[in-house]
Order: C-alpha cells, then sequence, then structure tokens
C-alpha cells in the first residue's frame, strides 16, 4: 500500500488552531496572577528600575509562565482528556496538535529566559528558567503522576514570580523576596487540595494520586486545616519586614482568620452536598486571600512611598 | 507510469476558509510578536545605554 495518496483522497492532515486555541495554552487566568504577584514583588523590592525594563520584566514573566502553562498541556494531554475540568482544554479538543503546543511551549520558555536574562538581569532569568523547568521537569513530569506530595513541592514553581520581580529590581534574593515566595508555597497546598476534593472522582479515574484519592478525603481535610493554620500567620510576617506595616498586620490577620475558619469548615462537614460546598468556598476564598495579601503589601507600599 | 506520478505525489489537504483564515491569522500573530520583539530589544538597548548612547569613543 502507497502512502502516497491522489488530492481527492488526501487524509485530514493537522493543519493548526486559532490564535485563540494557542492563547488558551498559555493558562491566561494562572498566568495573570504570575504577573500580579510578580509586579507586587518588583514595587516592594528597594531600588530602581526603569519603568520600561519593568514592563519587559513582567512580560518575560507572564510569557514564561504561560509557556509553562503550554508544556503542561502537552505533557498532560492524555489525563486532561480524561478529566471533566481540563478536557475541554486545545490538545483534548483537537484544536492544536501536541507537536505544535511542544514547539509553542518551547520557543516561548527560551525566548521569555533569555529576554529577562539579557535585558534585565541574569538572576531574574535564571530565577524564571529555574522555574519553568521545576513546574515541567519536577513537577509535571516527575512528581504529579507519582506522589501525593506533588502538589506541596510543585507548588514551588507557582511561588516564584515574586520572587523573579523582587530580582528584576534589586539584581538579587533577599529574606523578604523568600517570604513572598514562602506565602504562595504554604498557600498552595490548602487552595489545590480544596478543589482535589471535589474533583476527587476526576483524578481517581485518570490514576492521578492526589491526597483525596492516595490518603483519603478524611486525611486530606486534616492536612488542609493544619497548612491553613501555618498558612495564615506566614500571611502576616510581612508586617515586620520592610515589605509591609501594622495596618496591613491587621488586615492580614483578619484574612488569615477567615481562612481558617472556611479550613476548620472544610474540616469539621466531612459528607454531602455540604461537604462539597464548603471545599469550592474555602478554594474560591484561597483565591480572593492570595489576591488580597498582595494586594495589601501593594496597596501600603504604595502609600509609604506617597507619604515619604 | 501515471501510477508511478501518484506514487511520488504528497500527501496533502484542502484547507477550508476557517483554516485559512486561522492560518493567516497565526501567521500575523507571529509577525506581530517577532516584530514586537525587535522592538522591545531596540528600545531596551537605548534604554541601559542610557546617555551613553551618544558617547562614540572613535
Amino acid at each position: 500500500m502507497s502512502l502516497a495518496t491522489s488530492h481527492q483522497d488526501a487524509p485530514t492532515l493537522p493543519v493548526g488552531g486559532a490564535v485563540e486555541d494557542y492563547w488558551a495554552l498559555l493558562k491566561p487566568r494562572v498566568m495573570s496572577l504570575s504577573i500580579f504577584t510578580a509586579f507586587v514583588g518588583m514595587i516592594a523590592a528597594p531600588g530602581e528600575i526603569n519603568p520600561f525594563i519593568a514592563g519587559i520584566a513582567l512580560l518575560a514573566i507572564a510569557v514564561g509562565a504561560g509557556a509553562s502553562g503550554a508544556l503542561n498541556m502537552w505533557y498532560d494531554a492524555d489525563i486532561d482528556a480524561e478529566m471533566q475540568r481540563t478536557r475541554a482544554r486545545p490538545i483534548p479538543r483537537g484544536r492544536v496538535m501536541p507537536d505544535d503546543a511542544l514547539a509553542f511551549g518551547t520557543v516561548l520558555s527560551v525566548l521569555s529566559v533569555l529576554t529577562l536574562g539579557l535585558l534585565v538581569n541574569y538572576t531574574a532569568g535564571a530565577l524564571l528558567g529555574l522555574t519553568i523547568a521545576f513546574y515541567i521537569f519536577v513537577y509535571t513530569m516527575w512528581l504529579k503522576r507519582r506522589t501525593p506530595q506533588n502538589i506541596v513541592i510543585g507548588g514551588a514553581a507557582g511561588a516564584f514570580p515574586p520572587m523573579i520581580g523582587w530580582a528584576a529590581v534589586t539584581g538579587g534574593v533577599s529574606i523578604e523576596s523568600i517570604l513572598l515566595f514562602a506565602i504562595i508555597f504554604i498557600w498552595t497546598p490548602p487552595h489545590f487540595w480544596a478543589l482535589a476534593l471535589y474533583r476527587c472522582r476526576d483524578y481517581e479515574r485518570v490514576g492521578v494520586p492526589m491526597l483525596p484519592v492516595a490518603a483519603g478525603a478524611k486525611a486530606t481535610r486534616f492536612q488542609i486545616l493544619a497548612y491553613s493554620a501555618l498558612m495564615a500567620p506566614l500571611g502576616v510576617a510581612p508586617a515586620f519586614t520592610t515589605l509591609a506595616g501594622p495596618i496591613y498586620g491587621v488586615f492580614a490577620a483578619v484574612l488569615g482568620a477567615i481562612f481558617l475558619w472556611r479550613a476548620y469548615d472544610v474540616y469539621r462537614i466531612e459528607d454531602g452536598r455540604d461537604a462539597d460546598a464548603a471545599a469550592k468556598r474555602l478554594f474560591a476564598f484561597s483565591i480572593l486571600y492570595l489576591f488580597l495579601i498582595f494586594g495589601g503589601i501593594l496597596v501600603d507600599q504604595i502609600v509609604a512611598r506617597v507619604l515619604a | 507510469m501515471a501510477e508511478e506520478a501518484e506514487k511520488t505525489e504528497l500527501a496533502t489537504t484542502e484547507l477550508d476558509d476557517a483554516q485559512k483564515r486561522a492560518r493567516r491569522m497565526r501567521n500575523i500573530a507571529i509577525g506581530l510578536s517577532l516584530a514586537g520583539l525587535v522592538v522591545i530589544f531596540y528600545v531596551a538597548t537605548l534604554v541601559r545605554l542610557g546617555a551613553n548612547a551618544l558617547n562614540k569613543p572613535y
């Protein structure tokens, strides 16, 4: 049998997706959180940066974060197709070919790291490269399908952007930028496990050992509460550094208390629709919490500069 | 002979209008991105050199 065919019998060849499909590969919602936290890291950092260079840094961080998303979707296309939450992504829908997504993600990764390294500074570029490598090789390829601690360790990738923003201004890493990293790092497990609790069947079906699948809902509820108890005081900690002042401290303490209260609800309500509802409430609030914590640091910095 | 010619013909496909439009939009997006990258590197070089851009010691 010949591989060659006439025009009329030609098989449908992959022709590539529309621009919006490639945009969806970048996980724009995740990207927006990275941009925001990186921006706060830049504003909070001591020193000055040219606004145009700052814009380039944010753009490179955004593109790097998006490229990680595209590479993650390329690698996880098989399980994405089976999961309700992810089956509408461009690769499972057949809108973008896996090889195209791989090329797209790789080119953007390289360009974003080079741009940040050459035009801003090498520390920021190296941190962005580390973030992308960590998300793809450590989380997506190594941990995600092997251990229930996947999200705990893999969460580091999402925690790097404020540290990169800080490094873009200062050229280095300091205790303050490590604190910003730590807030997101400790926030990630309760945030993601709240989602995993009510999406448990999805992960079970595809054999991804998320904590509710591997250790059960009860253990997950306890872990959520434990991480929340660790995270609430950590959210207040910037008030004791140059990152923010006492008003922020009170604000963060209130937010942390609400987070803990929601986490306790998840721990307390074990069965039925109320349990799912509690997990959904915690998941929704966790996004708002992170936005408000970083927003609080941003406002504190701006007010401090206006008053200075 | 005709059979031989048919064997060497490449497998191709006819794009419909939507696919052609998608390809055109992708090409425009790639073109704009590359042009944007050139502008970014050009302006960033001027910004980083600052006043030294006018300092030509030759």
